[in-house]
């Protein structure tokens, strides 16, 4: 689905110093698969979120996408149409003063005729469980609600892959709730590809794959359990390990014997019973 | 505070004038406005009061909150009616004090002005609050269309005035709460002259624009992730079409308009 | 000497469409000195009542005092006990506004009345206690920092206006974990040296068990629950569960074991307490 080789972005910023968002990234993600990627601010997290739509081209390196290389102008829509992205503060991805016509923003862009966009609108909406607002206006609903819209919009174009940057970061804890389980019904109910960036731990717990960045570059990845019972590492990166792991590795360090991959509450209390 | 601003705020329904084509809504507003000026006896105001009124029955608003939205002109119409009283000349004389002299005719213009600035505000009122903005740009969307040719960027305009709508509500939330994060530092924004509070609003207005303009860098980028590309191969969810209602609506509002500018020419083509 | 609420109504927007009752009569006292942190989903009406504690909000009826000056009032009595209450908001760095980091921060002091000379030092203090160095970061443009220090720029222009209570909403909001870190740091820090009052709003359960002496949960414009932390956590678990908040990881994770028969104290914080408590419990060394 996604193949990204040796992918370098730089930039110069401000005072002219040269960038290294991405160093050398290679990762590949196949359809249907549920990753993470989990990193601190700066840690260029993001950057790689944008090449995957060509909202950014690589430096050096390539980014393909279904077979389709981000560097090519003709092929830009299709790829945007493969990948659809959500952004972290959902008011500035809300384009329309109510509900349905934002949704059926993104259709109206890639020419869609008008008798095939309410369906796919309620469909969308459907999904995401915000059709009883369909009507409404954007500003007058939650952070999370108004994030469920967002996804509502891109879910309507129907795309293989959906890129979600920091989606819960500005939302509450019933707002982020809300946005996983959204996200883990649309995966399952229509395999799409999920890539999900967070901060939050607690999230990357749900997906298939996690892939830790630091300073541009891919520092480990595995799944949740190889990643987060590497409590130490994750500090160093700044990140936090789930309390779970982190209570074991306090243990371990006085010297108990514990499995090394305990990440959830559960498999902490099995290991300390026997 | 500033979230009790009501005027162009949609007030949701299903009435008559909800279900209108904005097209139909919107030069239908334009005609009720130009007749106003065709108004000149107390009947003629009359009408087109009564008129105002029965579309405010028919769309099934509240009607005290369709008075409220002219507050905003309030002081400019009170100042007219001044102007007019005080200024206009005239023979019957109701009341003098020193130079200022009142007369019926200067009264009767005087109320007259206010009135016309009364029902034009009235009713492009009722036209805003049956019409969600969306559908509004919509209709002005159309309506521009065939200047097209003329260079008029009818896609763009309405896009811009889409955009700003939306935001509105978004940029007053955050005026308000920037506002009470100054004043939590102690900032004054109501006392000292109008240069110094000029002064006193940089520190509403410097974090207002910075987050604007990162609003707006932010949108475009997820406009551009959601493809869009100007209004070229577009289409719309709801493509505008009229029924029989706009039709009946047209009739109305141009009967109005005809009965007005008979009344105010009509005598003169008879004779 | 503390602030007062007695009986607090609010209603947004009385007299339209979209009225609705915020705050249903809300008593209670904020302490000098003590810690206390807030909690309650969005909507609670947890915001309208810290945005009473310095007046920016008047009460539609019922009363405020700060140390018993009715804050409401348009004396200038009022508006100097206004002032004793320091108001961190959301996301405060999107209220700065000047041209360096050092204007920024005196803005406050300099709106209180403070000659030059206090200015200099409040600025000073105020940056010394969010960490950030006087000589480096004074003649910076505060936007070309980073989020966690464009946070703390905003923190040290409420605490250079001296207050004597400090009310933070969600701090922490959007910052990784180590900014968070910091940040309260810094907070406590200045709670100890300068016996400053803390009302902490916030979203997460860790914090406020690992850094208020004294929780009030808000629900439906009321005060649900008022009390120690970890009182609260312990005895009403059921109760925070049904109005969508949550209780702490350790108490989970420590109620979790008990079930399974390990015997652990109450009142662990963090996974530093719940691991010498699973090792006393175990018997290990």
């Amino acid at each position: 689905m996604i193949k990204i080789t040796e992918l370098k972005h730089y930039y110069t910023d401000a005072d002219g110093k040269e960038v290294k968002a991405l160093d050398g990234v290679s990762l590949e993600i196949k359809q249907g698969e549920f990753v993470a990627i989990i990193g601190a601010n700066g840690s260029g997290k993001s950057t790689l979120a944008r090449h995957l739509n060509a909202l950014l081209v690589p430096t050096s390196g390539k980014c393909e996408v279904d077979g389709l290389d981000t560097m090519s102008d003709e092929k830009l829509w299709d790829i945007r149409q493969t990948v659809g992205m959500v952004f972290q503060n959902p008011d500035n991805q809300i384009v329309a003063a109510v509900v349905e016509e934002d949704v059926a923003f993104s259709l109206e862009n890639v020419g869609v005729p008008s008798k095939e966009i309410y369906p796919r609108v309620k469909a969308a909406l459907e999904a995401v469980g915000m059709l009883e607002f369909a009507k409404h206006a954007p500003h007058r609903l939650s952070g999370g609600q108004k994030q469920r819209v967002a996804i509502a919009g891109i879910m309507a174009l129907e795309p293989k892959c959906l890129v979600l940057d920091e989606p819960t970061a500005m939302l509450d804890p019933q707002g982020r709730k809300q946005i996983m389980e959204t996200v883990k019904k649309l995966k399952q109910e229509k395999n799409i590809t999920v890539i999900y960036i967070t901060h939050y731990m607690s999230e990357a717990l749900e997906a298939d794959r996690v892939v830790a960045m630091h300073k541009g570059k891919i520092a480990f990845e595995g799944t949740p359990k190889e990643v987060f019972s590497r409590v130490d590492e994750l500090e160093q990166l700044g990140l936090e390990a789930p309390f779970a792991a982190k209570v074991a590795s306090e243990l371990r360090k006085a010297g108990a014997k514990l499995p090394k991959d305990i990440i959830t509450d559960e498999e902490l209390a099995l290991a300390l019973c026997q | 505070m500033l979230s009790n601003i009501t005027l162009g705020q949609y007030f949701p329904g299903t009435s008559f004038i909800h279900k209108l084509d904005p097209r139909t809504k919107i030069l239908a507003t334009l005609i009720y406005i130009i007749a106003i000026f065709f108004a000149e006896s107390t009947l003629s105001y009359g009408i087109l009061a009564g008129f105002a009124f029965l579309v405010i029955l028919a769309s099934r608003l509240p009607i005290l909150m369709v008075l409220k939205s002219v507050k905003p002109i309030l002081i400019i119409v009170i100042f007219t009616l001044l102007i007019h009283m005080f200024t206009h000349p005239g023979e019957h004389i109701l009341w003098s004090w020193k130079f200022f002299v009142i007369t019926q005719e200067g009264l009767e213009t005087g109320l007259k002005m206010s009135s016309r600035l009364l029902l034009l505000m009235i009713f492009s009122s009722i036209l805003t609050f049956t019409t969600s903005p969306i559908v509004l740009t919509d209709g002005i969307e159309r309506l521009l269309r065939p200047f097209k040719c003329i260079g008029v960027p009818a896609h763009e305009l309405a896009m811009m005035m889409t955009i700003a709508l939306r935001f509105i509500p978004t940029l007053l939330e955050e005026t308000d709460r920037i506002m009470k994060a100054q004043t939590s530092r102690g900032a004054d924004f109501t006392s000292g002259n109008i240069l110094q509070n000029i002064r006193n609003m940089l520190p509403i207005l410097v974090p207002l624009f910075i987050s604007a303009f990162r609003r707006a860098d932010e949108l475009a980028i997820a406009m551009e992730a959601r493809c869009y590309r100007g209004g070229e191969g577009r289409t719309r969810m709801r493509e505008l079409a009229y029924g029989s209602r706009d039709m009946f609506a047209y009739l109305l509002v141009i009967l109005l308009f005809v009965g007005l500018a008979f009344m105010k020419w009509g005598k003169a083509c008879v004779l | 000497m503390s602030i007062n609420l007695t009986n607090v109504i609010y209603t947004y927007l009385k007299g339209t469409p979209f009225e609705s009752l915020a705050l249903k009569g809300v008593s209670t006292t904020i302490n000098p000195g003590e810690i206390v942190a807030i909690i309650g989903h969005t909507g609670s009406g947890k915001s309208t009542l810290v945005q009473h504690l310095n007046g920016l909000l008047n009460p539609g009826s019922g009363k405020v005092t700060v140390e018993d000056i009715d804050i409401s009032a348009k004396t200038s009595e009022a508006k100097k006990a206004r002032q004793m209450v320091g108001m961190v908001f959301q996301y405060p760095e999107h209220q700065l506004f000047a041209e360096t980091v050092y204007e920024d921060i005196a803005f406050g002091p300099r709106n209180k009345g403070f000659t030059p000379e206090e200015v200099d030092k409040a600025v000073r203090e105020g940056m010394a206690f969010v960490g950030l160095d006087f000589e480096t970061f004074k003649e910076r443009s505060p936007f070309q920092l980073s989020g966690g220090q464009m946070r703390r720029v905003a923190i040290a222009g409420i605490v250079a206006m001296n207050p004597d209570y400090l009310v933070l909403d969600e701090p922490s909001a959007g910052l990784d974990p180590r900014s968070r870190d910091a940040v309260f740091r810094e907070v406590m820090n200045l709670h100890v040296t300068r016996k400053l009052a803390i009302v902490l709003v916030t979203h997460s359960m860790e914090e406020a068990v690992k850094y208020a002496k004294r929780m009030l949960v808000i629900n439906q414009g009321n005060i649900l629950f008022d009390g120690k932390p970890e009182e609260i956590f312990k005895e009403h678990t059921d109760e925070l569960i049904e109005i969508g908040m949550d209780i702490p990881e350790s108490y989970k994770l420590a109620a979790l074991l008990r079930k399974q028969g390990m015997n652990l104290p109450e009142g662990l914080k963090d996974e530093k307490e719940l691991a010498k408590a699973i090792k006393k419990a175990k018997g290990w060394k």
